[in-house]
């Protein structure tokens, strides 16, 4: 047989968060806890199906009417207004001007990748290769292979996390947006901050804005907790929605797989704000385009799901009360965590932890602690120290708080 | 002013442009003989039985929606290269293949073209056959290769030009990709007999190309699944590697679930591990993971006997109406008074067919 044209492919390293999980699922031991992956887990660590979703999906089943035909290029149109509508609020001024338009997307990874690829070939004249892309130091690792993949060849980052003082660097923040090229494009978390969990105040998002508007900077906002993180919608959605009162044009990638639950129906969206509805047709029309030749048009039962439920004031009203439950969990397991690392008395200062927000924390144990954690706690998480709260639950958070102690005073 | 002032308004698309003329139209005679979606007799889209049935299935057992793995459901992956490459196949149950669950046909060709760009230094050029599906072209050049093509069809006879493909093919360089379609080519309906499908292999061998497949009418075709794939697995025994691209859309009525599978066939499995390794670093930046429910649909049907059997029958019933059709509208064709000959109908398959009217009359 002739030599194979893959002989020369090399074996590719693992997705490091997958790797995780999947040495988690091997370990025998009975203590294991599964701290990686961002997924949300119940008290008695399982996935959840929010009981709005089971219902939703009954009505769906029992509906004769539907098929499985194709869906548009750009997705469910109930799902597509819905969606924005949550992210940009009721009485947005976007709306009401008519200048919004909507991608449904493989979730908020596919929203992120259409919105890079059209940014790529349409942003500031038609090839924005040589653009900079800004992305947050740290943040989630994908975020830099997305844009690399569509095409951007100069990917920096901003200063974002302060390691020493355990919270956000605005200044560091703020003097690379001042640094930062024209034009250049900044990945911004709407909120609950991916790894950190460390979000700016509404003072500081300010402030952020200003230098954003004075020095031309685009504003891509990656929306994967709205609702999630604070248990309100409206909060978790404040940084978005004043950008576009501020006047900005912006897109936003959003995520329906944590405040739904949907994670394998691969549900997103991607909101686009523009000055005018010309303007955002002409977006859209392109848009189509390159969503036909990376996957034609997206999967159908996500997006009917979510929006079934948008458009009912009582199911709307029932999901708003699941993704409460799931927030109000999150928040209890940070403040029990705290309190028992204080209660030990382990080295450090543990208030980071009810501070930060969302799923993940950023506990601020190093490699070596980490590893400690993996090797003789069987307890999984990040080599950042990042931490997913759903992975803790009422039965181990003893056994991890003692654990977090003891990499602590044994390890430096 | 607007960062978007300098976006042009994009073309509607070709093919689903047609369909949104045909929602204008208010005439009662309309028909929408454009997009490709099967319809019943009735001119209504048709949910499969047994895929009502996988779907009470699933939902009676209750499950998490928790991500797949970045390569999709393995149930999945595993009965697609199954179904494409025949049990018996060597390739098959050695395991030198890898299978990554794509988002229907679309999806599954954009990966490979992807992996091809990034991995298959030797070439640039995609040879695709004149005419080929009008997605074919964008999704290749999106993905950095170059569009080259070889004759097909032949306007005057509204049939294969094979010597014209052979001639064609014979001449491009080594080591550049060719495109095929497995069956019921899409526009034309055209497709190779099967011993021109041999000498077709034997000619892309001796020039050492690299066969990229797009099979989105398996079963649907002829009606049966085993005869759909033969240009496939004859290739794969003629010791040709190929690249396969799977579309579950049309052959179990899933369009809008978006299942489909890109497949590999490789030197050996330690190759489709390192293979299948690179086909996630690609997938993961662009959208993370699969959708479940469609993938879950189709691999209940292909593992659960009875609903196998019961698809078998339905793709089949599918593929049978379109032959009616296609015989029924000749002969009506010649009642009408038609003295001209409308053959092509009958020998091509699919669900589409070239009239060969011309632009004016359409």
């Amino acid at each position: 047989m002739a030599a194979s044209i893959f002989t020369a492919v090399p074996r590719a390293p693992p997705v490091a968060v997958f790797k995780l999980t999947a040495d988690f699922r091997e370990d025998g031991d009975s203590r294991k806890v599964n701290l990686g992956v961002g997924a949300y887990r119940t008290d008695e660590g399982k996935p959840w199906v929010l009981p709005v979703v089971k219902k939703v999906e009954q009505i769906i089943a029992n509906d004769d009417s539907l098929n499985h035909e194709y869906l548009p290029i750009l997705g469910l149109p109930e799902f597509r207004a819905n969606a924005s509508r949550i992210a940009l609020g009721d009485d947005s001024p976007a709306i009401k001007e008519n200048r919004i338009g909507s991608v449904q997307s493989l979730g908020g990874t596919g929203a992120l990748r259409i919105g890079a690829e059209f940014l790529r070939r349409w942003y500031n004249g038609n090839n924005n290769t040589a653009t900079p892309v800004y992305i947050s130091a740290p943040s989630w690792e994908n975020h830099n292979s997305v844009f690399v993949d569509a095409g951007f060849k100069d990917i920096r980052t901003y200063h974002y996390w302060d390691a020493a003082k355990r919270g956000l660097d605005l200044q560091g923040l703020l003097n690379d947006m001042e640094q930062a090229p024209e034009f250049s494009i900044f990945i911004l978390h709407a909120c609950a901050h991916n790894p950190t969990g460390t979000d700016p105040t509404p003072d500081q998002w300010k402030q952020i804005a200003a230098v954003m508007k004075r020095r031309f900077l685009f504003p891509f906002f990656d929306s994967a907790y709205q609702g999630f993180a604070s248990g309100s919608l409206d909060k978790d959605a404040w940084a978005v929605r004043y950008f576009v009162s501020e006047g900005f044009e912006l897109f936003c990638a959003q995520s329906f797989s944590k405040n739904f639950g949907l994670y394998n129906e691969r549900v997103g969206n991607l909101t686009v704000v523009g000055k005018d509805t010309d303007n955002v047709q002409r977006v859209l029309s392109q848009m189509e385009k390159i969503v036909r030749t990376t996957w034609s048009n997206p999967p159908s039962q996500g997006a009917r799901i979510v929006a079934t439920t948008l458009a009912s004031p009582e199911l709307f009203a029932e999901w708003y009360d699941n993704v409460k439950t799931m927030a109000d969990r999150v928040l209890l397991m940070r403040s029990e965590l705290r309190s028992r690392l204080e209660s030990l008395g382990t080295p450090g200062t543990w208030n980071h932890i009810t501070e930060q927000i969302g799923m993940f924390s950023f506990t601020g144990l190093n490699p070596k602690q980490v590893e400690y954690m993996i090797k003789e706690k069987h307890i999984y998480l990040m080599a950042s120290g990042r931490i997913n709260m759903c992975g803790l639950t009422t039965k181990n958070l003893d056994y991890v708080a003692k654990s977090i102690h003891e990499a602590v005073t044994k390890i430096q | 002013s607007s960062w978007w002032a300098q976006v042009e308004m994009g073309p509607p698309d070709p093919i689903l442009g047609v369909t949104e003329a045909f929602k204008r139209d208010t005439n009662s005679k309309k028909m929408n003989l454009g997009v490709g979606a099967y319809r019943d007799d009735n001119g209504k889209p048709y949910v499969l039985s047994c895929v009502r049935k996988a779907e009470a299935l699933i939902a009676s057992k209750k499950m998490d929606k928790e991500y797949l793995p970045i390569v999709g459901l393995a149930d999945f992956t595993r009965a697609s290269a199954e179904l494409a490459l025949g049990e018996n196949s060597e390739a098959f149950k050695s395991g030198r293949y890898v299978t990554v669950q794509g988002i229907s046909g679309t999806g599954s060709l954009r990966i490979g073209a992807n992996f091809l760009q990034r991995f298959f230094k030797a070439g640039r050029d995609v040879y695709l056959p004149k005419p080929s599906w009008g997605n074919h072209t964008p999704i290749f050049r999106d993905a950095g290769l170059q569009l080259q093509s070889y004759r097909y069809y032949d306007p005057r006879t509204c049939s294969l030009d094979f010597s014209g493909a052979m001639d064609d093919i014979a001449r491009i360089p080594e080591k550049s990709i060719i495109l095929l379609h497995a069956c019921a080519h899409n526009p034309t309906g055209v497709d190779p007999r099967q011993e021109q499908w041999k000498e077709l292999a034997a000619t892309v061998k001796k020039r050492n190309l690299l066969v990229y497949f797009d099979m989105a009418y398996q079963g649907f075709a002829s009606g049966d699944i085993n005869r759909d794939a033969w240009a496939v697995r004859h290739f794969i025994e003629q010791g040709i590697n190929v690249l396969l691209s799977q579309s579950y859309a049309k052959n179990m009525g899933l369009y809008g679930e978006r299942a489909g599978a890109f497949t590999v066939i490789c030197s050996d499995a330690e190759e489709a591990k390192r293979v299948e390794s690179q086909l996630k670093i690609l997938i993961r930046p662009m959208y993370s993971n699969p959708p479940l429910n469609g993938a879950r649909i189709a691999a209940t049907i292909l593992n659960t006997p009875d609903l196998r059997k019961e698809w078998l029958v339905e793709v089949k019933g599918m593929a049978d109406r379109i032959i009616s059709m296609r015989t029924q509208l000749v002969s009506n064709l010649k009642k009408e008074g038609s003295s001209h000959s409308w053959q092509h109908i009958t020998d091509q398959i699919g669900m589409f067919c070239f009239t060969g009217l011309k632009p004016e009359q359409v």
